[in-house]
């Protein structure tokens, strides 16, 4: 480094923790050397995030939050502007890849016991990430004032109806509005665009903070802190920065390439990631013959309507997701990743996630009896996984685990 | 193992339901690269579906540029009077005559390929049938009670519906549509309508998208560019990771 | 060479190939972003030509056309005006128009076509107010040599029945002409020169 620039580095250092922070979260932040693909995700859903920022900034200077303009407007940035298309499609396809992303980045942290003590805050922040982005995507959806914007936004609202005493009240309180209308568009707008990016932010930091207080669990689910040489390295540690950065990297390239590829060769996603009914403008007289939320919904929305009560269907729905969040209390299991886990445990895991797929299937589909019990049994299925937990996630767990990561 | 094959079976069963409660679509060959069938497409548009549908949020110079037709020859052939090139294909019929005269508003067509599909649009338009009970005298197999006139049965001319008997599972017997049947032919082949139907086709899905072929166009470079930065990425994380052990 | 060093340069040589793609790539990504800050489609087609009828414009009389959301004097002077504006050069700051913004073929003392319909935008060079048509010779506040011209109420510029700016006014250019052609003696298109929009 030349004189100047070190004198600079010093400058700042004087004032600012530069180095520090450069130092304790990548150049001297040790993370456990044995990281497979799932492990791309985390990072990988940072740069979604800052993808969905940018690409909104920009779509917010051409988008209009007025009923009467909305969907035009939308148009507009897809023909008339220019770009428009490529950002519009950016922001639609990033919705889409940040559920894809966070899903795979939970699922890992279920299989190797990334929740499990010392981690738990780090799961939780997590969790508040996912239904503070639940409420982001729902509120951005109603955005381009398409039919099923407009009809997807009614049923939502409506579930607070079925509250007790104040439900009524809450679902008015909600939408300004008896119905959805340009009241909802322009506060959701608001949401949207400013209140729920920022505690995402917020939230994002905080879940960074929490893990690199703790250090990074890994497949093995060996604790690397453990093991430490005379200078209190992890024996099993190697610097984030350079030898995951470059990997990140690599992660990061063929991420882009999928995504470039949906973005310009199939940005709808034969109606996943834009619903042919969306380019139909809202109709409030009107309601779409088959509304069905986005698929990162339907998993949820399957277990709405299983329940055959208004508000114990709401009720369940809430469960389904509040559920995840006592996961780190639920998990009684000693060993942490999956690697050294009884059959049992394994076996849950697998209906787990034939239940979570299902329902997501069938919560794209219209209402059918056969389908309703099929919701019934993998709900069923979805709350034995947590709620028996306690009892099944130590059984047969009689596998060695090695102190050390060993090379394979 | 069991849910998944109860999954299994469910998914196959609602396939068939799927498969039997919807009409069969026939399937248009769309080719944004030919601008002859563009072409064709937008004169059709124009002369056919324009004077009730509007198309707003095309612009007459974006379809100049993209379908390559010279601004002049679409100021001369496919523009009316008082329009300018820059303006969207808007009609002048206002909304509240529309549904005077028609029941319903006909709706804008800018999107409709890309809320309908392309294939349900060239079986709408080839699924027009005489039905004196209807106010316009025709309706539609595939959109039953269709509050719309066969514009273009100068074209194709009229058909006729082929019943055939089937079977209720109480044993009583209904009518069905089996096909159609030209009853009086048009100024067109039932070959020649096919191919302008489809010409139309290709032109609404054009209209729904108009930036699409440049998406396409543009979209294999970036991701030439991306596979290099794999492979560039892939050899640099290599290089690193030979310090690990 | 050490197997070492050979590492080293390596390691050297895909660090600066991952940086240039990462940078090359950021530059394509940031160009999308950056043009769609341009006007629009809408907004060019708002700035379409525009056409202006003149058959029914009289002698001194002067009509506003709205052309890109600005004003578009069209003004017809009198044979006394043309005289007037072809020897009053000591007052101007730039009186062959060779500093200001105008069509080739109004590079002429009259700034116009036909010499007595005078286009210009009505914008203050200055600060973007619209000036004052002031025909009147020799008003009490313009003082007794005033021939006619411009008054931009804002910051007292003063422009000549051509649109040329006065010699010690705030206004540093000559007000600027638009690029208009005629399709007919009496339909001007402004905004568009001969073929080329």
């Amino acid at each position: 480094m030349s004189g100047m620039l070190k004198n600079a580095l010093g400058w700042v250092d004087d004032r600012f923790p530069l180095t520090k922070v450069w130092n304790e979260h990548l150049a001297e932040y040790y993370a456990p050397k044995n990281f497979n693909w799932m492990y791309y995700f985390g990072s990988l859903a940072i740069l979604v995030l800052v993808n969905q920022i940018i690409t909104g900034i920009f779509l917010t200077i051409h988008y209009k939050p007025d009923a009467k303009l909305a969907f035009d407007s939308v148009e507009y940035i897809m023909r008339d502007v220019d770009w428009g298309w490529l950002i519009r499609y950016m922001h639609s396809t990033g919705a889409s890849a940040f559920f894809i992303v966070v899903y795979i980045h939970m699922f890992r942290g279920l299989i190797y016991g990334s929740f499990k003590k010392p981690r738990e805050l780090v799961w939780i922040f997590g969790m508040i990430i996912y239904v503070a982005l639940m409420a982001e995507a729902f509120m951005g959806y109603l955005l381009p004032w398409g039919q099923m914007s407009y009809w997807g936004a009614q049923v939502i609202v409506s579930l607070f109806g079925a509250i007790p005493y104040v439900g009524e009240d809450l679902a008015i309180w909600l939408r300004g509005d008896y119905v959805i209308s340009d009241a909802t568009l322009n506060r959701f707008f608001a949401f949207h665009v400013i209140a729920i990016p920022l505690v995402l932010v917020v939230l994002v930091f905080m879940h960074i903070v929490a893990l690199h207080a703790v250090g990074s669990n890994n497949p093995e689910g060996i604790e690397i802190k453990k093991q430490k040489d005379e200078k209190g390295i992890p024996l099993d540690g190697i610097p984030f920065h350079p030898y995951y950065s470059v990997k990140d990297l690599v992660g990061v390239a063929v991420f882009l390439f999928v995504f470039a590829l949906i973005i310009f060769y199939m940005p709808e996603m034969g109606g996943y990631f834009l619903e042919h009914a969306n380019f139909i403008p809202a109709d409030p007289l009107k309601t779409p013959d088959h509304i069905a939320p986005v698929w990162y919904f339907t998993p949820f929305y399957a277990v709405l309507r299983a329940v055959p009560d208004k508000f114990g269907g709401v009720l369940a729905m809430a469960g389904a997701i509040f559920v995840l969040f006592l996961l780190p209390w639920l998990d009684r299991g000693v060993n942490k990743s999956i690697r050294y886990r009884g059959p049992v445990f394994k076996a849950a895991i697998v209906a787990f996630v034939i239940s979570f797929v299902a329902l997501g299937y069938f919560g794209m589909q219209p209402v059918t009896t056969a389908g309703t019990w099929f919701s019934r049994f993998f709900t069923l299925v979805y709350f034995a996984f947590f709620l028996l937990m306690p009892f099944y996630s130590n059984m047969g767990q009689d596998k060695y685990v090695p102190e050390r990561i060993e090379d394979k | 193992m069991k849910t998944l094959l109860g999954l299994i079976i469910v998914l196959l069963s609602s396939q068939t339901m799927a498969a039997s409660s919807q009409h069969k679509l026939e399937s248009a060959t769309i080719d944004l690269g030919n601008k002859p069938s563009l072409q064709r497409g937008a004169k059709y548009f124009v002369n056919y579906c324009l004077s009730c549908h509007s198309a707003k949020q095309l612009r007459y110079s974006r379809m100049a540029k993209d379908l390559e037709i010279p601004s002049e020859l679409v100021e001369l052939n496919l523009m009316f009077t008082g329009e300018k090139i820059f303006d969207g294909m808007d009609i002048s019929m206002r909304a509240k005559d529309a549904e005077k005269w028609f029941g319903v508003n006909p709706p804008d067509l800018s999107l409709i390929a890309r809320s309908r599909g392309a294939d349900w649009l060239y079986t709408y338009l080839k699924s027009f049938y005489v039905d004196v009970s209807r106010p316009f005298g025709v309706n539609n197999t595939l959109f039953p009670m269709v509050g719309m006139p066969h514009v273009l049965s100068d074209l194709q001319g009229l058909q006729e519906p082929v019943y055939i008997d089937v079977k209720r599972e109480d044993g009583s017997v209904k009518q069905v549509i089996e096909k159609l049947e030209i009853v009086q032919p048009g100024k067109m082949t039932p070959r020649e309508y096919d191919q302008a139907m489809n010409d139309l086709v290709n032109f609404m899905v054009y209209m729904g998208e108009p930036a699409q072929m440049e998406r396409k166009a543009m979209g294999w470079k970036v991701l030439a560019f991306i596979l290099l930065m794999i492979v560039i990425f892939y050899y640099l994380k290599k290089e690193y990771w030979k310090d690990i052990h | 060479m050490s197997e070492e060093v050979q590492d080293k340069r390596r390691r050297l040589f895909l660090t600066a190939a991952a940086t240039a793609v990462t940078g090359v790539g950021a530059a394509y990504v940031a160009v999308p972003f950056l043009a769609s800050m341009n006007p629009s489609d809408r907004a060019k087609a708002a700035g379409a030509p525009v056409e202006a009828d003149i058959s029914k414009l009289e002698v001194g009389q002067l009509i506003r056309v709205e052309w890109r959301g600005k004003p578009v004097w069209v003004l017809k002077r009198t044979e006394d005006t043309l005289t007037e504006l072809a020897t009053k050069i000591d007052k101007l700051r730039d009186p062959d128009s060779n500093e200001s913004e105008q069509p080739e073929s109004c590079k002429n003392s009259a700034r116009s076509i036909k010499p007595d319909v005078f286009l210009a935008v009505g914008i203050c060079t200055h600060l973007g107010c619209s000036p004052t048509y002031r025909p009147e010779v020799a008003p009490e506040d313009l003082g007794p040599d005033w021939k006619g011209g411009f008054f931009c109420p804002c910051h007292g510029s003063l422009f000549d029945l051509s649109g040329r700016v006065y010699a010690g006014v705030p206004a540093p250019l000559n007000l600027d002409i638009p690029p208009h052609e005629y399709i007919t003696d009496t339909r001007i298109l402004i905004g568009s020169s001969g073929g080329q929009a």
